[in-house]
Protein backbone atom coordinates (compact mmCIF):
# COMPACT_ATOMS: atom_id res chain seq x y z
CA UNK A 1 0.00 0.00 0.00
CA UNK A 2 0.81 3.55 -0.54
CA UNK A 3 1.49 6.05 1.83
CA UNK A 4 -1.71 7.55 0.64
CA UNK A 5 -3.10 4.48 0.95
CA UNK A 6 -2.26 3.68 4.09
CA UNK A 7 -3.61 7.23 5.42
CA UNK A 8 -7.58 6.88 3.26
CA UNK A 9 -7.79 3.24 5.21
CA UNK A 10 -7.32 5.15 8.98
CA UNK A 11 -9.54 8.42 7.62
CA UNK A 12 -12.56 5.42 6.57
CA UNK A 13 -11.63 3.86 10.13
CA UNK A 14 -12.19 6.66 12.16
CA UNK A 15 -15.29 8.33 9.74
CA UNK A 16 -17.33 5.36 11.27
CA UNK A 17 -17.44 7.15 14.57
CA UNK A 18 -19.36 10.25 15.10
CA UNK A 19 -18.31 10.34 18.78
CA UNK A 20 -15.07 11.33 20.22
CA UNK A 21 -15.17 9.09 23.31
CA UNK A 22 -15.46 6.23 20.30
CA UNK A 23 -12.64 7.57 18.50
CA UNK A 24 -10.68 7.71 21.23
CA UNK A 25 -11.54 3.94 22.43
CA UNK A 26 -10.23 3.27 18.82
CA UNK A 27 -6.90 5.52 19.45
CA UNK A 28 -6.22 3.30 22.24
CA UNK A 29 -6.90 -0.09 20.30
CA UNK A 30 -4.35 0.92 17.67
CA UNK A 31 -1.93 1.92 20.34
CA UNK A 32 -2.37 -1.94 21.39
CA UNK A 33 -0.61 -2.43 18.03
CA UNK A 34 2.07 -0.08 17.83
CA UNK A 35 5.47 -1.71 17.13
CA UNK A 36 7.19 -1.76 20.50
CA UNK A 37 10.62 -0.29 20.50
CA UNK A 38 13.55 -2.64 22.26
CA UNK A 39 13.87 -1.91 25.93
CA UNK A 40 17.88 -1.29 25.46
CA UNK A 41 16.46 1.83 22.66
CA UNK A 42 14.22 3.34 25.36
CA UNK A 43 16.81 6.11 26.25
CA UNK A 44 17.46 9.82 25.67
CA UNK A 45 18.83 9.68 22.73
CA UNK A 46 15.68 7.92 20.87
CA UNK A 47 13.42 10.37 23.36
CA UNK A 48 11.07 13.25 21.36
CA UNK A 49 11.32 16.56 22.72
CA UNK A 50 8.43 18.16 22.60
CA UNK A 51 5.57 16.06 23.96
CA UNK A 52 3.80 15.95 27.37
CA UNK A 53 4.22 12.22 27.43
CA UNK A 54 7.18 10.79 26.96
CA UNK A 55 7.92 9.26 23.22
CA UNK A 56 10.47 7.33 22.34
CA UNK A 57 11.38 6.94 18.57
CA UNK A 58 13.77 4.11 17.00
CA UNK A 59 14.46 3.94 13.15
CA UNK A 60 16.44 0.85 11.32
CA UNK A 61 17.48 1.45 7.99
CA UNK A 62 18.50 -1.79 6.26
CA UNK A 63 19.97 0.29 3.18
CA UNK A 64 16.15 0.84 1.08
CA UNK A 65 13.62 1.58 3.85
CA UNK A 66 13.13 2.24 7.48
CA UNK A 67 11.35 0.74 9.96
CA UNK A 68 10.45 2.49 13.28
CA UNK A 69 9.63 0.95 16.30
CA UNK A 70 8.58 3.12 18.97
CA UNK A 71 6.75 3.43 22.77
CA UNK A 72 4.99 6.08 25.21
CA UNK A 73 3.97 6.19 28.52
CA UNK A 74 0.83 7.75 27.65
CA UNK A 75 -1.79 6.03 25.74
CA UNK A 76 -3.50 8.36 23.38
CA UNK A 77 0.10 9.07 22.68
CA UNK A 78 1.29 5.51 21.82
CA UNK A 79 -2.46 5.66 19.54
CA UNK A 80 -1.28 8.32 17.45
CA UNK A 81 2.79 6.70 17.27
CA UNK A 82 1.06 3.85 16.21
CA UNK A 83 -0.84 5.78 13.33
CA UNK A 84 2.55 7.61 12.36
CA UNK A 85 4.40 4.29 11.93
CA UNK A 86 1.73 2.55 9.96
CA UNK A 87 1.83 5.33 7.32
CA UNK A 88 5.34 5.70 7.58
CA UNK A 89 7.09 2.38 8.74
CA UNK A 90 8.85 0.03 6.28
CA UNK A 91 9.48 3.12 3.52
CA UNK A 92 12.00 4.42 1.33
CA UNK A 93 13.35 7.79 2.75
CA UNK A 94 12.39 9.81 -0.09
CA UNK A 95 8.67 8.40 0.39
CA UNK A 96 8.86 9.84 4.14
CA UNK A 97 10.40 13.00 2.79
CA UNK A 98 7.44 13.84 0.61
CA UNK A 99 4.92 12.23 2.22
CA UNK A 100 1.63 15.17 2.64
CA UNK A 101 -0.34 13.61 6.09
CA UNK A 102 -3.29 14.52 5.69
CA UNK A 103 -4.74 12.62 7.52
CA UNK A 104 -4.22 14.11 10.35
CA UNK A 105 -6.51 16.66 9.39
CA UNK A 106 -9.05 14.37 8.17
CA UNK A 107 -9.08 12.49 11.61
CA UNK A 108 -9.67 15.81 13.21
CA UNK A 109 -6.56 14.53 15.34
CA UNK A 110 -5.44 18.12 14.95
CA UNK A 111 -8.15 20.30 16.07
CA UNK A 112 -8.93 18.09 19.10
CA UNK A 113 -4.73 18.20 20.33
CA UNK A 114 -4.32 21.21 22.31
CA UNK A 115 -1.53 23.30 20.89
CA UNK A 116 1.51 22.08 22.99
CA UNK A 117 0.02 18.81 22.41
CA UNK A 118 -0.33 19.47 18.48
CA UNK A 119 3.30 20.10 18.95
CA UNK A 120 4.19 17.04 20.39
CA UNK A 121 2.14 15.27 16.98
CA UNK A 122 4.59 17.88 14.86
CA UNK A 123 7.61 17.03 17.00
CA UNK A 124 7.08 13.01 16.03
CA UNK A 125 6.68 13.95 12.05
CA UNK A 126 9.46 16.01 12.42
CA UNK A 127 11.88 13.64 13.78
CA UNK A 128 10.83 10.84 11.55
CA UNK A 129 11.23 12.62 8.42
CA UNK A 130 14.89 13.81 9.76
CA UNK A 131 15.61 10.34 10.07
CA UNK A 132 14.57 10.53 6.57
CA UNK A 133 16.77 12.80 5.32
CA UNK A 134 19.51 11.56 7.50
CA UNK A 135 19.42 8.24 5.77
CA UNK A 136 18.81 9.48 2.48
CA UNK A 137 22.01 11.74 2.93
CA UNK A 138 23.77 8.82 4.00
CA UNK A 139 22.62 6.86 0.51
CA UNK A 140 23.75 9.27 -1.68
CA UNK A 141 27.17 9.56 -0.05
CA UNK B 1 -23.78 34.64 51.40
CA UNK B 2 -25.37 35.04 47.85
CA UNK B 3 -26.50 32.08 46.78
CA UNK B 4 -24.70 29.89 44.45
CA UNK B 5 -27.42 30.22 40.96
CA UNK B 6 -26.25 33.62 41.39
CA UNK B 7 -22.93 33.69 41.85
CA UNK B 8 -22.53 31.42 38.85
CA UNK B 9 -24.92 33.75 36.89
CA UNK B 10 -22.05 36.66 37.10
CA UNK B 11 -19.53 34.70 35.41
CA UNK B 12 -20.44 34.47 31.97
CA UNK B 13 -18.26 31.59 30.78
CA UNK B 14 -19.51 29.90 33.35
CA UNK B 15 -22.85 28.66 31.57
CA UNK B 16 -20.72 27.96 28.12
CA UNK B 17 -20.97 23.86 26.71
CA UNK B 18 -16.86 22.21 26.09
CA UNK B 19 -17.80 19.24 23.52
CA UNK B 20 -21.11 19.58 23.78
CA UNK B 21 -21.02 19.16 27.45
CA UNK B 22 -21.74 21.92 30.35
CA UNK B 23 -18.30 23.21 31.29
CA UNK B 24 -16.44 22.56 34.53
CA UNK B 25 -13.97 24.85 35.41
CA UNK B 26 -11.36 23.19 37.83
CA UNK B 27 -8.63 24.51 36.51
CA UNK B 28 -8.83 27.76 38.38
CA UNK B 29 -5.37 27.79 40.07
CA UNK B 30 -3.86 28.72 36.66
CA UNK B 31 -6.59 31.45 36.00
CA UNK B 32 -10.06 31.94 37.36
CA UNK B 33 -12.98 33.72 35.30
CA UNK B 34 -14.32 37.02 35.49
CA UNK B 35 -17.56 38.19 36.38
CA UNK B 36 -19.42 39.98 34.28
CA UNK B 37 -19.02 43.51 36.02
CA UNK B 38 -15.38 43.08 35.72
CA UNK B 39 -15.84 42.94 31.87
CA UNK B 40 -18.24 45.59 32.11
CA UNK B 41 -15.68 48.08 33.54
CA UNK B 42 -13.02 47.39 30.98
CA UNK B 43 -15.45 48.10 28.23
CA UNK B 44 -16.29 51.27 30.28
CA UNK B 45 -12.33 52.01 30.50
CA UNK B 46 -12.07 51.78 26.90
CA UNK B 47 -15.32 53.26 25.90
CA UNK B 48 -16.09 56.07 28.00
CA UNK B 49 -12.84 57.28 29.48
CA UNK B 50 -9.76 55.83 27.93
CA UNK B 51 -6.77 58.21 27.90
CA UNK B 52 -2.90 57.99 29.21
CA UNK B 53 -2.83 58.31 33.61
CA UNK B 54 -0.87 61.04 34.69
CA UNK B 55 -0.36 62.69 31.85
CA UNK B 56 -3.13 64.68 30.40
CA UNK B 57 -4.33 68.35 31.39
CA UNK B 58 -8.02 67.18 30.16
CA UNK B 59 -10.78 65.24 31.90
CA UNK B 60 -10.35 61.93 29.80
CA UNK B 61 -6.61 61.62 31.81
CA UNK B 62 -8.14 63.13 34.38
CA UNK B 63 -10.76 60.95 35.02
CA UNK B 64 -8.39 57.62 33.99
CA UNK B 65 -5.81 58.75 36.32
CA UNK B 66 -8.00 59.12 39.55
CA UNK B 67 -9.86 55.59 38.58
CA UNK B 68 -6.13 53.88 38.36
CA UNK B 69 -5.18 55.62 41.55
CA UNK B 70 -8.84 54.52 43.20
CA UNK B 71 -7.98 50.86 42.10
CA UNK B 72 -4.30 51.42 44.62
CA UNK B 73 -6.46 52.42 47.22
CA UNK B 74 -8.96 49.40 47.10
CA UNK B 75 -6.03 47.11 46.87
CA UNK B 76 -4.11 49.11 49.67
CA UNK B 77 -7.14 48.52 51.85
CA UNK B 78 -7.52 44.94 50.25
CA UNK B 79 -4.75 43.63 51.78
CA UNK B 80 -4.57 46.43 54.22
CA UNK B 81 -1.38 47.84 53.91
CA UNK B 82 -0.31 51.18 55.66
CA UNK B 83 0.04 53.58 52.59
CA UNK B 84 -1.03 53.96 49.03
CA UNK B 85 2.77 53.96 47.91
CA UNK B 86 3.49 51.11 49.41
CA UNK B 87 1.24 49.21 45.78
CA UNK B 88 3.26 49.19 42.71
CA UNK B 89 1.79 48.31 39.38
CA UNK B 90 2.92 45.58 37.90
CA UNK B 91 2.40 43.32 34.85
CA UNK B 92 1.84 39.94 37.48
CA UNK B 93 3.49 37.76 40.23
CA UNK B 94 6.10 36.83 37.84
CA UNK B 95 6.84 40.74 36.92
CA UNK B 96 6.80 42.04 40.20
CA UNK B 97 9.03 38.69 41.69
CA UNK B 98 11.69 40.01 38.69
CA UNK B 99 11.20 43.62 39.98
CA UNK B 100 12.34 42.49 43.40
CA UNK B 101 15.51 40.07 42.17
CA UNK B 102 16.96 42.93 40.28
CA UNK B 103 15.83 46.18 42.45
CA UNK B 104 17.05 44.42 45.78
CA UNK B 105 19.44 42.01 44.28
CA UNK B 106 21.12 45.30 42.80
CA UNK B 107 21.23 47.26 46.03
CA UNK B 108 22.27 44.26 48.53
CA UNK B 109 23.32 40.81 47.13
CA UNK B 110 27.29 40.31 46.83
CA UNK B 111 28.93 37.54 45.97
CA UNK B 112 28.87 34.59 48.91
CA UNK B 113 25.37 36.15 49.72
CA UNK B 114 22.21 33.63 50.07
CA UNK B 115 18.61 33.83 49.30
CA UNK B 116 16.17 31.01 50.58
CA UNK B 117 13.21 29.71 48.91
CA UNK B 118 11.24 26.43 49.05
CA UNK B 119 11.51 23.25 47.20
CA UNK B 120 7.35 23.99 47.09
CA UNK B 121 8.16 27.11 44.82
CA UNK B 122 6.56 27.83 41.36
CA UNK B 123 9.37 28.43 38.78
CA UNK B 124 8.61 32.22 38.96
CA UNK B 125 10.21 32.40 42.39
CA UNK B 126 12.71 30.17 41.59
CA UNK B 127 14.32 31.25 38.20
CA UNK B 128 15.09 35.08 39.09
CA UNK B 129 16.64 34.41 42.20
CA UNK B 130 18.73 31.66 40.40
CA UNK B 131 19.55 34.48 37.67
CA UNK B 132 20.22 36.95 40.49
CA UNK B 133 22.63 34.69 42.13
CA UNK B 134 24.50 33.98 38.64
CA UNK B 135 24.65 37.99 38.52
CA UNK B 136 26.05 37.63 41.90
CA UNK B 137 27.57 34.71 42.66
CA UNK B 138 25.32 34.36 45.83
CA UNK B 139 23.79 30.66 46.01
CA UNK B 140 20.03 29.98 46.50
CA UNK B 141 19.01 27.99 49.59
CA UNK B 142 15.93 25.63 49.72
CA UNK B 143 13.70 24.53 52.66
CA UNK B 144 13.01 20.80 52.09
CA UNK B 145 9.41 19.66 52.15
CA UNK B 146 7.79 16.29 54.11
CA UNK B 147 5.89 13.48 52.72
CA UNK B 148 2.65 15.54 52.98
CA UNK B 149 3.89 18.99 51.15
CA UNK B 150 4.87 20.40 54.17
CA UNK B 151 7.84 22.33 54.53
CA UNK B 152 10.34 21.04 57.55
CA UNK B 153 11.03 24.10 59.76
CA UNK B 154 13.45 22.78 61.59
CA UNK B 155 15.43 23.00 58.11
CA UNK B 156 14.46 26.14 57.60
CA UNK B 157 15.94 27.50 60.72
CA UNK B 158 19.41 25.69 60.12
CA UNK B 159 19.34 27.40 56.42
CA UNK B 160 19.11 30.82 58.44
CA UNK B 161 22.47 32.48 58.64
CA UNK B 162 24.70 35.40 58.38
CA UNK B 163 24.73 34.73 54.74
CA UNK B 164 21.03 34.81 54.13
CA UNK B 165 20.43 38.11 52.71
CA UNK B 166 16.71 37.41 51.75
CA UNK B 167 13.88 34.81 52.51
CA UNK B 168 11.09 34.16 49.21
CA UNK B 169 8.31 31.57 49.75
CA UNK B 170 5.07 30.97 48.55
CA UNK B 171 1.97 31.59 50.71
CA UNK B 172 0.24 28.18 48.86
CA UNK B 173 1.95 24.96 46.62
CA UNK B 174 0.63 26.30 43.49
CA UNK B 175 1.23 22.10 42.46
CA UNK B 176 -0.43 20.99 46.00
CA UNK B 177 -2.81 23.02 47.47
CA UNK B 178 -0.57 23.15 50.71
CA UNK B 179 -0.45 26.36 52.64
CA UNK B 180 2.85 27.20 53.76
CA UNK B 181 3.30 28.67 57.92
CA UNK B 182 4.66 32.10 56.00
CA UNK B 183 3.79 34.14 59.57
CA UNK B 184 6.26 31.87 61.55
CA UNK B 185 8.58 31.83 58.23
CA UNK B 186 8.34 35.48 58.56
CA UNK B 187 9.59 35.81 62.69
CA UNK B 188 12.02 34.00 62.60
CA UNK B 189 13.74 35.57 59.42
CA UNK B 190 12.93 38.99 61.17
CA UNK B 191 14.37 37.99 64.65
CA UNK B 192 17.90 37.81 62.51
CA UNK B 193 17.13 40.81 60.51
CA UNK B 194 16.16 39.01 57.48
CA UNK B 195 13.69 40.44 55.02
CA UNK B 196 11.00 38.23 53.37
CA UNK B 197 9.07 38.25 50.16
CA UNK B 198 5.65 36.05 49.74
CA UNK B 199 4.53 34.84 46.40
CA UNK B 200 0.88 35.59 47.10
CA UNK B 201 -0.25 33.89 43.97
CA UNK B 202 -1.97 31.30 45.22
CA UNK B 203 -2.93 32.81 48.40
CA UNK B 204 -5.02 35.95 48.46
CA UNK B 205 -8.05 34.61 46.16
CA UNK B 206 -8.78 32.29 49.39
CA UNK B 207 -9.44 34.65 51.93
CA UNK B 208 -8.26 37.50 54.40
CA UNK B 209 -5.18 39.02 53.26
CA UNK B 210 -3.11 40.86 56.10
CA UNK B 211 0.16 41.88 55.42
CA UNK B 212 0.71 44.06 58.33
CA UNK B 213 -0.19 41.16 60.33
CA UNK B 214 1.42 38.69 58.18
CA UNK B 215 4.78 41.37 58.72
CA UNK B 216 5.80 40.17 55.25
CA UNK B 217 8.42 43.02 53.70
CA UNK B 218 7.27 42.22 50.48
CA UNK B 219 3.88 40.25 49.08
CA UNK B 220 3.21 40.10 45.26
CA UNK B 221 -0.16 38.63 43.40
CA UNK B 222 -1.61 38.09 39.84
CA UNK B 223 -4.75 40.12 38.83
CA UNK B 224 -5.91 37.40 36.54
CA UNK B 225 -5.78 34.68 39.23
CA UNK B 226 -8.23 36.83 41.92
CA UNK B 227 -10.93 37.10 39.11
CA UNK B 228 -9.48 39.95 37.42
CA UNK B 229 -8.12 40.80 33.91
CA UNK B 230 -4.75 39.20 32.73
CA UNK B 231 -1.54 41.30 32.54
CA UNK B 232 -1.82 43.40 35.77
CA UNK B 233 -0.15 42.33 39.12
CA UNK B 234 0.74 44.00 42.84
CA UNK B 235 3.99 44.24 44.24
CA UNK B 236 3.59 45.34 47.73
CA UNK B 237 6.97 46.65 49.56
CA UNK B 238 7.05 48.14 52.86
CA UNK B 239 7.60 51.66 52.36
CA UNK B 240 11.05 51.95 54.17
CA UNK B 241 12.27 48.90 51.86
CA UNK B 242 11.02 50.54 48.72
CA UNK B 243 12.29 53.35 49.10
CA UNK B 244 15.79 52.05 49.77
CA UNK B 245 15.27 50.50 46.32
CA UNK B 246 16.75 51.71 42.97
CA UNK B 247 13.98 51.68 40.00
CA UNK B 248 14.49 48.48 37.53
CA UNK B 249 13.07 50.00 34.35
CA UNK B 250 13.58 53.28 33.21
CA UNK B 251 11.41 55.07 31.04
CA UNK B 252 8.49 57.98 31.51
CA UNK B 253 6.15 58.65 34.74
CA UNK B 254 8.64 57.07 36.84
CA UNK B 255 11.58 60.37 36.43
CA UNK B 256 11.07 63.57 38.09
CA UNK B 257 13.54 65.42 35.79
CA UNK B 258 15.37 64.39 32.74
CA UNK B 259 18.40 66.11 31.70
CA UNK B 260 21.21 63.91 29.57
CA UNK B 261 23.44 65.16 32.01
CA UNK B 262 21.55 63.69 35.19
CA UNK B 263 17.54 62.09 35.68
CA UNK B 264 15.84 62.61 39.33
CA UNK B 265 13.35 59.49 40.24
CA UNK B 266 9.58 60.63 40.76
CA UNK B 267 8.36 59.01 44.18
CA UNK B 268 7.02 55.73 45.25
CA UNK B 269 5.17 54.18 44.03
CA UNK B 270 5.63 56.01 40.60
CA UNK B 271 9.35 55.24 40.57
CA UNK B 272 8.33 51.66 40.13
CA UNK B 273 5.75 52.23 37.38
CA UNK B 274 7.80 53.26 34.07
CA UNK B 275 6.13 53.64 31.12
CA UNK B 276 2.30 53.39 30.24
CA UNK B 277 0.67 50.82 33.15
CA UNK B 278 -2.14 48.59 32.30
CA UNK B 279 -4.57 50.82 33.70
CA UNK B 280 -7.53 49.40 32.40
CA UNK B 281 -6.67 46.38 34.13
CA UNK B 282 -5.90 47.99 37.11
CA UNK B 283 -9.17 49.56 37.60
CA UNK B 284 -10.79 46.12 36.47
CA UNK B 285 -8.36 44.68 39.11
CA UNK B 286 -10.05 46.90 41.38
CA UNK B 287 -13.62 45.91 40.19
CA UNK B 288 -12.62 42.57 41.05
CA UNK B 289 -11.70 43.54 44.36
CA UNK B 290 -15.33 45.34 44.93
CA UNK B 291 -16.75 42.12 43.62
CA UNK B 292 -15.40 39.55 46.07
CA UNK B 293 -15.81 42.12 49.09
CA UNK B 294 -19.81 41.68 48.12
CA UNK B 295 -19.65 37.97 48.03
CA UNK B 296 -16.97 38.31 51.54
CA UNK B 297 -13.73 36.79 52.01
CA UNK B 298 -14.90 34.84 55.03
CA UNK B 299 -17.69 33.18 53.07
CA UNK B 300 -15.27 32.78 49.82
CA UNK B 301 -12.94 30.26 52.52
CA UNK B 302 -15.81 28.72 54.17
CA UNK B 303 -17.51 27.56 50.79
CA UNK B 304 -13.71 26.55 49.17
CA UNK B 305 -12.84 24.40 52.46
CA UNK B 306 -16.36 22.71 52.17
CA UNK B 307 -15.79 22.28 48.61
CA UNK B 308 -12.48 20.48 49.06
CA UNK B 309 -13.77 18.27 51.89
CA UNK B 310 -16.26 17.13 49.76
CA UNK B 311 -14.09 16.67 46.77
CA UNK B 312 -11.30 14.51 49.15
CA UNK B 313 -14.00 12.41 50.33
CA UNK B 314 -15.35 11.88 46.85
CA UNK B 315 -12.17 11.42 44.89
CA UNK B 316 -10.55 9.30 47.61
CA UNK B 317 -13.89 6.88 47.30
CA UNK B 318 -11.92 6.31 43.83
CA UNK B 319 -9.85 2.84 44.51
CA UNK B 320 -6.35 3.11 42.63
CA UNK B 321 -6.19 7.39 43.08
CA UNK B 322 -3.77 8.88 44.39
CA UNK B 323 -3.49 12.17 46.30
CA UNK B 324 -0.45 14.34 46.89
CA UNK B 325 -0.39 16.92 48.87
CA UNK B 326 -1.97 15.14 52.16
CA UNK B 327 -1.65 18.06 54.30
CA UNK B 328 -4.40 19.49 56.83
CA UNK B 329 -3.96 22.72 55.98
CA UNK B 330 -4.60 23.39 52.04
CA UNK B 331 -6.81 25.35 49.95
CA UNK B 332 -9.19 24.08 47.29
CA UNK B 333 -6.64 22.15 44.71
CA UNK B 334 -6.89 18.41 44.64
CA UNK B 335 -3.11 17.12 42.89
CA UNK B 336 -4.09 13.36 42.19
CA UNK B 337 -2.64 10.47 40.24
CA UNK B 338 -4.16 7.37 38.72
CA UNK B 339 -2.75 4.21 39.10
CA UNK B 340 -1.05 2.97 35.90
CA UNK B 341 -2.60 5.68 34.32
CA UNK B 342 -1.08 8.49 32.14
CA UNK B 343 -1.95 11.85 33.61
CA UNK B 344 -2.12 13.25 29.94
CA UNK B 345 -4.58 10.52 29.20
CA UNK B 346 -6.86 11.81 32.14
CA UNK B 347 -6.70 15.46 31.34
CA UNK B 348 -7.61 14.16 27.65
CA UNK B 349 -10.47 12.32 28.53
CA UNK B 350 -11.36 14.97 31.29
CA UNK B 351 -11.46 17.46 28.10
CA UNK B 352 -13.72 15.74 26.19
CA UNK B 353 -16.23 15.29 29.10
CA UNK B 354 -16.21 19.11 29.49
CA UNK B 355 -13.84 19.20 32.57
CA UNK B 356 -11.00 21.45 32.44
CA UNK B 357 -8.15 20.13 34.60
CA UNK B 358 -4.46 20.80 34.26
CA UNK B 359 -1.82 18.41 33.63
CA UNK B 360 1.50 18.02 33.94
CA UNK B 361 4.09 19.89 36.25
CA UNK B 362 2.58 22.82 36.91
CA UNK B 363 5.70 24.88 37.16
CA UNK B 364 6.60 23.84 39.91
CA UNK B 365 8.82 20.75 38.31
CA UNK B 366 11.19 20.46 41.56
CA UNK B 367 8.06 19.54 43.80
CA UNK B 368 7.20 16.48 40.95
CA UNK B 369 10.86 15.75 41.42
CA UNK B 370 10.64 15.68 44.98
CA UNK B 371 7.30 12.98 45.09
CA UNK B 372 9.58 10.96 41.73
CA UNK B 373 6.61 11.95 39.77
CA UNK B 374 6.59 13.55 36.14
CA UNK B 375 3.62 15.30 37.09
CA UNK B 376 0.16 15.70 37.87
CA UNK B 377 -3.80 16.22 37.40
CA UNK B 378 -4.50 19.29 39.16
CA UNK B 379 -8.01 19.83 40.63
CA UNK B 380 -8.38 23.53 41.64
CA UNK B 381 -11.47 24.87 42.43
CA UNK B 382 -13.12 28.45 43.98
CA UNK B 383 -16.56 29.33 45.47
CA UNK B 384 -18.39 29.70 42.19
CA UNK B 385 -18.02 25.68 41.68
CA UNK B 386 -20.28 23.64 43.20
CA UNK B 387 -20.92 19.84 44.57
CA UNK B 388 -22.38 18.69 41.24
CA UNK B 389 -19.47 19.74 39.20
CA UNK B 390 -17.18 17.36 41.70
CA UNK B 391 -19.54 14.69 41.52
CA UNK B 392 -19.27 14.68 37.18
CA UNK B 393 -15.32 15.04 37.97
CA UNK B 394 -15.58 11.86 40.19
CA UNK B 395 -17.83 10.04 37.25
CA UNK B 396 -15.02 11.45 34.83
CA UNK B 397 -12.37 9.80 36.26
CA UNK B 398 -14.20 6.70 36.99
CA UNK B 399 -14.35 6.73 33.12
CA UNK B 400 -11.09 7.40 32.53
CA UNK B 401 -10.51 4.03 34.37
CA UNK B 402 -12.82 2.17 32.87
CA UNK B 403 -11.15 3.01 29.09
CA UNK B 404 -7.82 2.63 29.87
CA UNK B 405 -7.75 -0.58 32.30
Amino acid sequence: MTVNEVQDAIIDEFSVFDDWMDKYNLLIDMGRELPVIEAKFKIKDYLIEGCQSKVWLYPEFDGERITFTADSDAIITKGIVSLLIRVLSERRPEEIISADLYFIDKIDLRQNLSPTRANGLLAMVKQIKLYAIAYQAKQNM
Amino acid sequence: MKDISAIRADFPILSRYVHNKPLVYFDNGATTQKPKCVLDTLYEVYTSYNSNIHRGVHFLSDKASEEYENAREKIRAFINAENKEEIIFTSGTTGSINAIAYSFGERYIKNGDEIIISHLEHHANIVPWQMLCERKGAKLRVIPVDDNGEIIFEEYLKLLSSRTRLVAVTQVSNALGVIVPVKKIIEEAHSVKIPVLVDGAQGIQHGITDVREMNCDFYVFSGHKIYGPTGIGVLYGKIEILSELPPYQGGGDMVKSVTFEKTTYADLPFRFEAGTVNFPGAIGLGKAIDYLLSIGMENISRRESELLKYAEKRLLSIGDLKIYGNSQKKISINSFLLKNIHMYDTGMILDKLGIAVRTGTHCAQPVMDRFGIDGTVRASMCFYNTVEEIDILGAGIEKVIEMFS
